[in-house]
């Protein structure tokens, strides 16, 4: 299903020209308006005509989450604050937040983008849209308000937490589509049995929208079997404008960057190359038509494939795979790469763990180690300390293969993990100095 | 047979104190009970002299429990009394999984709670050889 037919069946070359005249006039626009560009294209020896085609980005200098943190807050807006409708910020967990404001055209092109992502997995105006993203300065609550409203579905704007109420409305009020992190809708599912409901009877959900933190194609198998729902990925950054950079059509097979309006590129992180077809590396974006604060080839530190081939469902939009990980959430255990979303993957194989863990990173002498605490579920408990070694043991066998270092593996009691009513946190680093 | 009540639990302070809380609150009385202990986590079997109770509360309040099935032996309480039920034992080719005494103040008798790998079999060898079991009632009342 398609919201804006047109935009999201362009043909390659269709895209390319489209893409190339927004490059062209974006370049023009923040060359006379941000001295910040201006500067980096100096350094860069580029001017603004030297742009010509899409192919012509690569000329373009990098812009970085340091840059944003250097102009902090404004200096990078492209406009007058006259000119400024809304400002999100990110939670800035690692420094200042970083602060995006929107003209009244981003908003509008963000809602765009939000009301194609809700209805590629099959939203539509009949859809009751229970939207448990927080509302505020996090930009997944209004995000999918405003794509919603513009949908025609009846929003519900639940915002996160209040577990309790979730459940309430979800079988009262009977949303059709949920929207929220996969981690939260798998405790939504836990929790709704242990107020003794049957989430696959008692909530009418049939579309699962889900982003904010990488999850695995096992984790969306446990989702869709707990609520009985089709799971789609979303993904998006504040940065960019939030939820709605890309979405997952039916066909579930990669979220599809709607490139008419983010132009992306993956690049490898050490060299700033671009990759080749079908490699990893990190994704990189190019704000074609935003005013409020423009970004050229920004680098997200998500690491991803990109897939140009036609999807079944008619798009040419390139469709990103799973991201593997934040570049800045990758762990360095003696010197090994490790993604969280490496181990979550191999969690989710046995059918004796629930969906939540915590890496704890620790160090012995001199060595970093990994511990893995796995929570079991209630079934696979045993009065026997050999078949709860076994299974320990397996686990830990599991998790060395696929990740080629050796780990611990602790496995904790039902229910002791701390649960998140938004963003998973599910690495401790106990490390200390760093 | 009785039943025995096991909880899996993290090896660390509080652990032990919130489980024993929690039955002391519903009035249960412990009768026997033995730690299996590993460096993360531990598990504690417990006969209790309400056994289906227990299980109960314990996981209204979440704790990871679960309960089975175990033979209570009485073992005459003098040398060789338990060697004689390994015996009965070892010769049918029965595991004994784990197992774990406790003596009461008004008998004479110890008794044995026996984790078996074919714990069928062994019963009815036991009682063949004129072993008594002992039931979950017969342990409310001691």
């Amino acid at each position: 299903m398609y919201w804006n037919k047109e935009a999201e069946t362009l043909k390659p070359d269709e895209l390319k020209r489209l893409q190339g005249k927004r490059l062209r006039k974006l370049v023009k626009y923040v060359y006379d308006r941000s001295a910040l560009y201006r500067n980096k294209f100096k350094e860069a020896g580029i001017k603004p005509a030297d742009i010509k085609e899409i192919s012509d980005i690569t000329k373009l200098p990098y812009t970085t989450k340091q840059d944003l943190r250097d102009n902090y807050p404004f200096n990078m807006f492209c406009v007058p604050m006259e000119e400024i409708v809304r400002i999100h910020a990110s939670s800035g967990t690692t420094g200042k937040p970083t602060v995006v404001g929107y003209t009244r055209n981003d908003i509008d092109m963000w809602t765009e983008a939000m009301a194609r992502t809700i209805v590629a997995p099959g939203g539509s105006k009949k859809d009751i849209l229970h939207n448990a993203y927080g509302y505020g300065l996090f930009t997944g609550g209004l995000g999918f308000h405003y794509g919603g409203e513009r949908v025609g579905c009846a929003v519900i704007p639940v915002s996160g937490g209040n577990t309790k109420r979730q459940l309430l409305l979800l079988k009262d009020f009977g949303g059709t589509i949920l929207s929220c992190t996969p981690s939260y809708s798998i405790y939504l599912a836990e929790a709704a049995v242990n107020e003794g409901m049957d989430p696959k009877e008692d909530f009418k959900l049939r579309v699962g929208i889900f982003g904010a933190e990488p999850w695995s194609n096992a984790m969306r198998k446990r989702i869709e079997d707990a609520l009985d729902i089709k799971a789609t990925d979303v993904y998006g950054l504040s940065e960019i404008c939030g939820p709605g950079v890309a979405q997952e059509c039916e066909e579930q097979a990669g979220a599809h960057i709607w490139s008419d309006h983010f132009y992306p590129e993956v690049i490898d992180p050490n060299t700033g190359e671009q990759v080749g077809e079908g490699e990893q590396g990190e994704l990189v974006f190019t704000t074609l038509t935003k005013e409020g604060i423009p970004l050229i080839r920004y680098r997200t530190r998500d690491l991803t494939v990109l897939d140009h081939e036609k999807c079944a469902c008619g798009r040419y939009h390139p469709r990103m795979l799973r991201i593997r990980g934040r570049s800045d959430d990758m762990l360095i255990i003696r010197g090994v790469n490790v993604f969280p979303s490496q181990i979550e993957h191999v969690l989710m194989k046995f059918s004796d763990f629930a969906a939540h863990y915590l890496l704890v990173l620790g160090k012995k002498g001199p060595l970093d180690t990994l511990t893995v605490k796995a929570e079991v579920t209630p079934e696979v408990i045993s009065d026997k300390v050999k078949d709860m070694m076994k299974l320990k043991a397996a686990l830990k066998s599991e998790l060395e293969q696929a990740l080629g270092i050796s780990i611990d593996v602790e496995l904790v009691e039902p229910g002791t993990i701390p649960r998140s009513e938004g963003k998973a946190v599910r690495i401790k680093d106990e490390r200390g100095d760093l | 047979m009785i039943k025995q009540i096991s909880i899996f639990m993290k090896n660390e302070p509080g652990r032990l104190l919130k489980v024993t809380k929690i039955l002391a609150d519903s009035g249960i009385d412990i009768r026997a009970l033995t730690v299996a202990e590993t460096a993360d986590f531990g598990i504690l079997r417990l006969i209790v002299n309400e056994p289906d109770k227990a299980y109960r509360v314990l996981k209204e309040k979440e704790i990871a429990v679960v309960e089975h099935d175990v033979l209570g032996v009485e073992v005459n309480d003098r040398p060789g009394g338990l060697a004689r039920i390994a015996e009965i034992l070892n010769n049918e080719g029965i595991n004994i999984e784990y197992m774990y005494a406790f003596v009461t103040k008004s008998h004479e008798k110890a008794y044995v709670v026996l984790r078996l790998d074919d714990l069928e079999k062994g019963k009815k060898i036991l009682e063949k050889k004129g072993i008594r079991l002992v039931t979950t009632e017969e342990l409310s009342e001691i």
